[in-house]
């Protein structure tokens, strides 16, 4: 029992590059089934619902557009990325992507719809 | 007259003064980080600090004494800057001195810790007044291995004057040696002084938020952190003034420049020392004090008085 | 001047430095000296109970996974064993060892979280730093296995929704072995720094009587000498094929808590390890039925601060009539006003930490509401008591000669 214990791996540890990283300038590897935001298949969709009704927050809601067509409306504020919605697909539609910066200073952002027309790409509301 | 004013105000006064107490506080907290594995605040973040601070909005607790509150940090400043003066630093010679000036410094730095003690006391948190009652308890654990500590060596220089002392080791280069002890007693005694772990108790954060500097905020804030890092740098200075008078080499350059390098390695000793250990009690801070520290000054002097005794024969 | 013999009361909280949560603990003091507690909970109340009875089973799984964000793990698994118990689901092995795995995972990051807490709590900021770095390891392989670094989402009713790849196992195993490195050098420094050893021996006594007395649940009751611990008494997941040690001291104080929690991250090492030797083959999940047969289960967990409860009673439909949460903290939080009789005031942060206490997750709600319209509503138990005397009696029934005669007839028997 002695004080100043630490005091060698502290010192050594001082000689040490800081493990800390820079966030906005350097970036952490995320792994690679990390649940980031959803992506999603309109050719795949059917429209049985599913996802709508297991989402826990109703973050997503399925639109028919057309004949056979369906769009899919995030709230990517309400989400909480559990991707129970992917699980729930029986049609795999859904799937999570690794994108996770997707802080907006406008709400109104937040709110994604992913169109048949756009195919999988994301089209975001500006509204 | 006018040289006078600008050296008080100026260089090596209150200015200069600032200047190096932002520094201090730079590598004080970069060091503690780089210790913990972390990157650290940039260079600019101390002054930054400051100048956000004088922005602030000030907020005097309708139950305090006004007069009190806001006069407890210029008290506190004034004392520190005025210790400042009488201690050698780069030259064996101070700005003022005179004999007995080594007591007058050591009660100028008391006072800051009694003005604080005023300034949370009048401020009626009752955080803030258990802070205080535990620095004044805390000063009466430090403050004799401090005076012991720079004692024996003022008494082997057979002066009270710490410009006497810095001559004194000039022309006696090697017998700051027998000091060591005394200086590793002061510089733990100083971490008291300075209320840094292991003796943070009167501001611990986690049991009374900020003790006696709870209702502090604004301009008041920034002045009494510019006082407490200001008191580091005057606590450091002293310490290498009678302990550390080497290689004083009457090249001002050269000499200035090893003063910094004393002066930054007393601070990387508090930090590491604040790094490495955890707060400890009140009750164990005194235990602390005068089981062990009193006794190790005590034998310093003994060995001080030993060592006159044949230099003297 | 201070006057040591005066008594006074500071509040520590709802907002301190020294709690990471809004909870309130008045403090009666003389001088340095606690004279008493008083702890008031409900500053947290989320009413996640009965927003359970408004979903479905299965969004009911993430809610209550947020239940705590340190024990999410802990709190999704046994609603989940609950729910899997009604509906009589045969889990396969190989789920069950997931299930054990991040458990397991998941005690490691909340240990290591609690010893820096722990640490910043006493004024050891350095030791708060160097294991929260070393946490992150735990935590990336979290992140890796589950996909999230705090709620898992890991469970489903009926097994679990990932699988665990041999590349996964290796990178965990190498984690593994990196943390029992780190683990040794704090236990070494648990045991030699003197600083930490002044400031923890001795304080929050609890002794073995108190600790029966006041229910205390995992660590806090395991450092009183009480072997306690759900995943040997009542096995659940796979904790019943698995070897490990109930770690137990009789320190009964602060210092005994915290080198019961470093000595039980050795174990959670071995269990992770045999956990990842043992994994079986087969499938990872059954399917569940979307409604729940009528019924009801109580399911019990060790989590990271102690034994955890709930309890679910279905209807037959797709949502639960009535869940209920029993988080450890609210087991152990009666003993800390135990714990701080007589103690210093510096004592006060490192022995509510000590329980590591989690108040969200312990928060209940009392409504009492007075009505200011001139009638008076709100009543005590001996005024309610004396109006229903008082009621009864104008009415022409006399409890007294009731209970006399009562007594009579009683006597006679």
């Amino acid at each position: 029992m002695r004080p100043g214990k630490m005091l060698r791996e502290v010192l050594r540890t001082g000689m040490k590059k800081p493990v800390t990283i820079m966030y906005p300038k350097e970036k952490l590897e995320l792994p690679e089934h990390y649940r980031g935001k959803l992506k999603f298949h309109p050719e795949k969709c059917i429209g049985c619902k599913l996802c709508m009704k297991d989402c826990p927050t109703n973050a997503i809601t399925i639109n028919q557009v057309g004949e056979k067509q369906f769009e899919a409306a995030i709230d990517l504020g309400k989400c909480i990325y559990c991707a129970q919605c992917v699980d729930s697909c029986l049609k795999k539609a859904l799937e999570y992507t690794k994108e996770v910066e997707l802080a907006q200073l406008d709400p109104q952002k937040l709110k994604v719809v992913f169109g048949a027309e756009t195919k999988s790409d994301a089209k975001k509301t500006s509204s | 007259m006018f040289s006078a004013i600008f050296s008080m105000m100026i260089f090596p006064g209150f200015l200069f003064l600032a200047v190096l107490s932002f520094l201090g506080e730079f590598i004080d907290r970069k060091i503690y980080a780089r210790l913990q594995n972390r990157v650290g605040p940039p260079w600019f973040q101390p002054v930054a600090d400051f100048i956000k601070l004088l922005g602030k909005q000030e907020i005097i607790p309708s139950e305090a004494n006004p007069t009190m509150f806001k006069m407890a940090p210029l008290f506190a400043a004034a004392s520190v800057v005025t210790a400042f003066f009488y201690i050698p630093l780069w030259t064996p010679e101070a700005l003022y001195s005179f004999n007995g000036d080594i007591l007058v410094v050591l009660y100028l730095l008391t006072i800051p810790t009694l003005s604080f003690f005023i300034g949370g006391w009048y401020s009626t948190s009752l955080y803030a007044r258990i802070g205080t009652v535990r620095s004044l308890t805390q000063l009466f654990a430090y403050e004799v291995p401090l005076f012991m500590g720079i004692l024996s060596s003022a008494l082997l220089a057979n002066t009270w004057s710490l410009t006497k002392i810095a001559e004194f080791y000039v022309i006696h280069p090697w017998l700051w040696l027998m000091n060591l002890g005394g200086f590793v007693i002061s510089l733990i005694a100083l971490l008291g002084k300075l209320e840094k772990t292991p003796f943070d108790i009167p501001e611990a954060e986690t049991e009374i938020v900020a003790g006696g500097f709870t209702e502090y905020s604004g301009k008041l804030l920034a002045f009494l952190k510019l006082t407490l890092n200001i008191e580091m740098i005057v606590g450091a200075a002293l310490l290498s003034a009678v302990f550390l008078p080497f290689a004083l080499t009457y090249n001002s350059f050269l000499d200035f420049v090893i003063f910094l390098v004393k002066l930054l390695s007393i601070i990387f000793l508090i930090s590491l020392a604040r790094t490495i250990v955890a707060r400890l009690r009140i009750d164990q801070m005194i235990n602390f004090c005068w089981k062990y520290l009193v006794p190790l000054a005590m034998m310093q002097l003994l060995l001080n008085l030993a060592v006159k005794g044949v230099m003297i024969k | 001047m201070h006057n040591s013999s005066e008594e006074f009361k500071i509040p520590i909280g709802p907002q301190h430095p020294a709690l990471k949560e809004p909870e309130s603990f008045s403090v009666a003091l003389r001088g340095e000296k606690i004279l008493g507690v008083e702890i008031r909970l409900g500053y947290n109340h989320r009413g996640i109970e009965k927003a359970c009875e408004e979903r479905t089973y299965i969004q009911d799984m993430y809610l209550i996974e947020r239940v705590c964000g340190i024990c999410s793990h802990s709190h999704s698994t046994c609603f989940v064993q609950a729910v899997e118990e009604i509906a009589g689901l045969a889990v396969p092995r190989r789920a069950l060892y997931i299930r054990t795995l991040v458990a397991e995972l998941e005690r490691i990051h909340s240990h290591l979280l609690w010893l820096g807490v722990a640490g910043h709590e006493i004024g050891f900021d350095t030791l708060l730093m160097y294991t929260w770095r070393d946490r992150e390891i735990v935590m990336d392989i979290l992140a890796e296995l589950t996909g999230n670094r705090v709620n898992y989402g890991i469970n489903t009713i009926g097994g679990v929704r990932r699988d665990i790849s041999s590349i996964q196992i290796q990178e965990t195993l190498k984690a593994m072995d990196l943390l029992e490195e780190r683990t040794k050098y704090y236990i070494e420094l648990g045991l030699g720094e003197t600083t930490l050893i002044k400031r923890l021996s001795g304080v929050g006594v609890l002794s073995y009587d108190d600790a029966l007395h006041f229910d205390a649940v995992g660590p806090t009751a395991r450092a009183s000498g009480v072997k306690r611990d759900v995943r040997k008494d009542d096995p659940y997941a796979s904790y019943g094929e698995i070897s490990f040690d109930v770690i137990t001291d009789t320190g009964a104080d602060v210092y005994a808590r915290t080198i019961v929690r470093l000595k039980e991250l050795m174990e959670a090492y071995k269990i992770v390890r045999q956990c990842l030797k043992n994994l079986p083959d087969g499938p990872i999940t059954v399917r569940a039925p979307r409604k729940i047969p009528v019924g009801e289960a109580l399911s019990r967990y060790e989590a990271p601060r102690g034994e955890d409860v709930h309890y679910v009673k279905s209807n037959g439909t797709e949502r639960p009539e009535r869940v209920k949460v029993r988080a450890p903290t609210l087991a152990n939080v009666q003993a800390v006003k135990h714990m701080l009789k007589d103690r210093f005031l510096a004592d006060m942060p490192i022995v509510i930490a000590a329980i590591d206490p989690c108040f969200s997750c312990t928060d209940r709600l009392v409504s009492l509401e007075q009505d200011n319209r001139g009638q008076e509503n709100l009543m005590t138990w001996q005024a309610l008591h004396d109006y229903s005397i008082k009621w009864h009696s104008k009415r022409g029934v006399d409890f007294g000669k009731l209970n006399k005669k009562l007594q009579e007839r009683l006597s006679k028997y």
